[in-house]
C-alpha cells in the first residue's frame, strides 16, 4: 500500500466542516450583511440592501472613530510592553537556578486565570474605596482616594495594566522557546573573544531571537485587537466611551441594539485591521511561518 | 553582581505574577466587615461564609457543572476530530496541505466579533441557542485550528516505520491510527487536550451571546454578570473566582512543562 492512496480527504472532512460552517461561512456572511439593513428586534422589516450606507455611517460615526483610536492606542501600548516584559521574564527563566520550575509555574498563573476573573480582580484592586491601589498610594488618607475606573483619563490605563499583567507571560513563553534554541557555545566563543554581557546580548541574543520577538508581537497584537472581556467586566466601555474598544462597540451594536447590518460593518473593519497587521508581520518575518507550516 | 540581580528579578517576577491574585483569594476568606474596611485589611481571619453564600445563594454549583460539561465535551470532540485531520496532514503531503494549515492559522486569528453575528444566526436557525451542543459546536470550531497545528507537529515526530508494519500486518489506516499512532502520540494528545480544556473553561465572548439562560451559563458568564448594581458582592465574587480558577492552577502546577511545550509548539493562540 503506497502513501499516495491514503484517503486523506475523509480524515480532513470533519475539521473542514467545522471550519467552513463556523468560521468561513460566518466571515463571508458578515461581509454580505454589512451591505444590508437588518435589525434583530424588527424582523418584519427583513433584510434590505443598502449598499455602502453602513460604511458611510461608520465613517461619520464619531463614537466609532473614537473607538478605533481607543483600540489602536490599546494595541500600540500593550503589545510592545508585553513583549518587553516577556523578554525580561524569559531572560530570567532561561538562567538555570534552583526553583526555576516553580517560577515558571508561577509565571503561568496569570495566563491560566480566566480573563473574566482577572478582570474582576483588577476591578477590585482599582476600587475607589477598598482597592489596593488607593491604599498603596494614599494609605489611610481616604479623602484623597481616587476612582480610576470612573476617571476618563485613568480608565484606559487600568485596562492596559490588567491586560499586561495577564498576557506578558504568554509572550515570555514564546521568547523563552526562542532563547532555548541558541547554542551555548556561541556565548562561550564570544566570551573568549572578550565580549561583555551587554555585547553578547546585543550581538548574539537579540538577532537570534528576533523571529520569536516578532512572533510574540504578532500574537499579542492580534489578541489585543480583540480585547473584550476586560472592557465588558471592568468598565462596560465607559466612562464617556474612553474604553469603548471596537470589539465591544460591535458587540453592543449587534447584540445590545440588534443592529446586525451596522454591527457587521464594524466587524468587517476589525477583521480588515487584523488581517492587515498580520500580513505586515508575516512580511517582516519573511516566510518563516510558511516554513513552519511545511514542517508542521 | 549576578548574585544580587538574579534573586531580585526572580522575586520581582514571582511577586508580579502571584500577588494580585493572591490578594483576591485572601479577599474571599474575609468577613463582610473586613472586606469593607478602609484602609483594606490585608490578612483575613479566614471565614468560609462567602463560599457558602456563593454556592447557596448565587447558584455557583450550576455554573461549575455547566463549565465542566462544556469544557470536557469540547476537549474530547475537538481532540478526536483534530487527530484525524492532523494525522492526514502529517502523513500525506498533498500540494494544498500547507495552505490548509495556513488557512487554519488565519482562522484562529479572526476577531470573535467578525464571525459572532452569523454564528449566532446559524445556532438560532438550528434552535441550538441556550444549549450545550450549541456552545460546544462553536467551541470546537475555535479549538480545531490550534489542536490541529499542535497535533500535526507531534505526529510528524513519530517514526513512520511502526505504522507501516501495522499496515503490512493487515491493519486498516484507521486501525493503525487508533492502535499504533494515538497511543504513541499520547503525550501530545494530552498536551493539546489541556490547552483546549483551559481555553474552553475560560471562554467568555461566545458563551455570553449564546447562553442567555442563567441555568445553562458557564462560570465566566456567571462571574462577569454577578448581580449587584450599587454594592458589589466582592466577597462572593472573589470566592466564585477562586473556585473557577482552582482547577486551572492545579493543571498549571502539575503540567507546566507540557503547557509550555504545547504553547511553543503550536504558538497559535493565547
Amino acid at each position: 500500500m503506497s502513501r499516495r492512496d491514503f484517503p486523506a480527504f475523509r480524515y480532513l472532512f470533519p475539521s473542514l466542516l467545522f471550519v467552513c460552517l463556523f468560521s468561513l461561512y460566518p466571515i463571508s456572511e458578515s461581509f454580505r450583511l454589512s451591505f444590508y439593513r437588518l435589525i434583530l428586534m424588527l424582523p418584519w422589516l427583513g433584510q434590505r440592501f443598502v449598499g455602502w450606507e453602513n460604511y458611510h455611517d461608520l465613517l461619520t460615526d464619531s463614537v466609532a472613530l473614537r473607538s478605533l483610536v481607543t483600540t489602536l492606542t490599546f494595541v500600540a501600548v500593550t503589545a510592545p510592553v508585553e513583549v518587553i516584559l516577556g523578554l525580561c521574564m524569559a531572560l530570567v527563566l532561561n538562567v538555570s537556578f534552583r526553583g526555576r520550575g516553580w517560577l515558571r509555574a508561577i509565571v503561568l498563573i496569570p495566563w491560566a486565570i480566566p480573563t473574566v476573573v482577572s478582570s474582576q480582580m483588577w476591578r477590585f484592586i482599582f476600587n475607589d474605596r477598598y482597592g489596593l491601589v488607593n491604599f498603596f498610594l494614599f494609605g489611610d488618607r481616604t479623602d484623597l482616594y481616587i476612582a480610576p475606573l470612573a476617571d476618563p483619563s485613568l480608565a484606559p490605563v487600568t485596562i492596559m495594566i490588567a491586560d499586561i499583567w495577564k498576557t506578558s507571560s504568554f509572550a515570555a513563553l514564546i521568547i523563552l522557546a526562542g532563547l532555548q534554541t541558541i547554542p551555548a557555545d556561541l556565548y562561550e566563543a564570544a566570551s573568549v573573544d572578550g565580549a561583555g554581557s551587554w555585547q553578547r546580548f546585543r550581538h548574539i541574543t537579540l538577532p537570534l531571537i528576533k523571529p520569536a520577538l516578532l512572533l510574540a508581537l504578532l500574537f499579542r497584537t492580534i489578541d489585543a485587537l480583540r480585547v473584550f472581556d476586560l472592557v465588558f467586566v471592568m468598565t462596560q466601555g465607559g466612562p464617556a466611551d474612553v474604553t469603548n474598544v471596537l470589539q465591544f462597540y460591535g458587540y453592543k451594536k449587534s447584540f445590545g441594539e440588534g443592529m446586525i447590518g451596522y454591527g457587521s460593518a464594524i466587524a468587517v473593519m476589525v477583521f480588515g485591521i487584523s488581517l492587515l497587521l498580520s500580513l505586515l508581520y508575516i512580511r517582516l518575518m519573511g516566510t518563516r511561518i510558511l516554513e513552519k507550516a511545511d514542517q508542521g | 553582581m549576578r548574585k544580587v540581580i538574579l534573586p531580585f528579578s526572580v522575586i520581582t517576577i514571582g511577586a508580579f505574577s502571584l500577588l494580585p491574585f493572591l490578594w483576591f483569594v485572601l479577599t474571599s476568606w474575609k468577613s463582610p466587615t473586613e472586606i469593607t474596611a478602609i484602609p483594606p485589611q490585608l490578612i483575613p481571619t479566614f471565614h468560609w461564609d462567602f463560599y457558602r453564600s456563593a454556592l447557596n445563594e448565587y447558584g455557583l454549583l450550576r455554573y461549575i457543572w455547566n463549565s465542566a460539561i462544556v469544557a470536557a465535551a469540547t476537549t474530547v470532540i475537538s481532540i478526536a476530530i483534530a487527530s484525524l485531520g492532523a494525522y492526514a496532514l502529517a502523513r500525506f503531503h498533498f500540494p494544498w496541505s500547507r495552505y490548509y494549515l495556513m488557512l487554519l492559522l488565519a482562522v484562529s486569528m479572526f476577531p470573535q466579533i467578525a464571525i459572532a453575528g452569523p454564528v449566532w444566526r446559524i445556532l438560532s436557525g438550528l434552535g441550538w441557542l441556550n444549549s450545550y451542543h450549541g456552545i460546544v459546536a462553536a467551541y470546537i470550531s475555535l479549538a480545531l485550528p490550534f489542536s490541529i497545528w499542535v497535533l500535526t507537529t507531534f505526529f510528524k515526530e513519530l517514526p513512520y516505520e511502526i505504522e507501516e508494519a501495522a499496515l503490512v500486518d493487515g491493519c486498516t489506516r484507521l486501525q493503525a491510527l487508533r492502535k499504533v499512532v494515538l497511543p504513541l502520540a499520547a503525550p501530545g494528545l494530552f498536551t493539546a487536550a489541556i490547552l483546549v480544556f483551559i481555553h474552553a473553561w475560560n471562554e467568555f465572548f461566545f458563551a455570553l451571546i449564546i447562553l442567555t439562560d442563567p441555568a445553562l451559563q458557564t462560570l465566566p458568564v456567571g462571574i462577569a454578570l454577578f448581580p449587584g448594581e450599587y454594592t458589589m458582592p466582592w466577597g462572593e465574587i472573589s470566592a466564585a473566582s477562586t473556585i473557577a480558577t482552582l482547577p486551572l492552577i492545579v493543571l498549571t502546577l502539575l503540567f507546566q512543562r507540557r503547557i509550555v511545550q504545547g504553547l511553543s509548539a503550536g504558538a497559535v493562540k493565547g
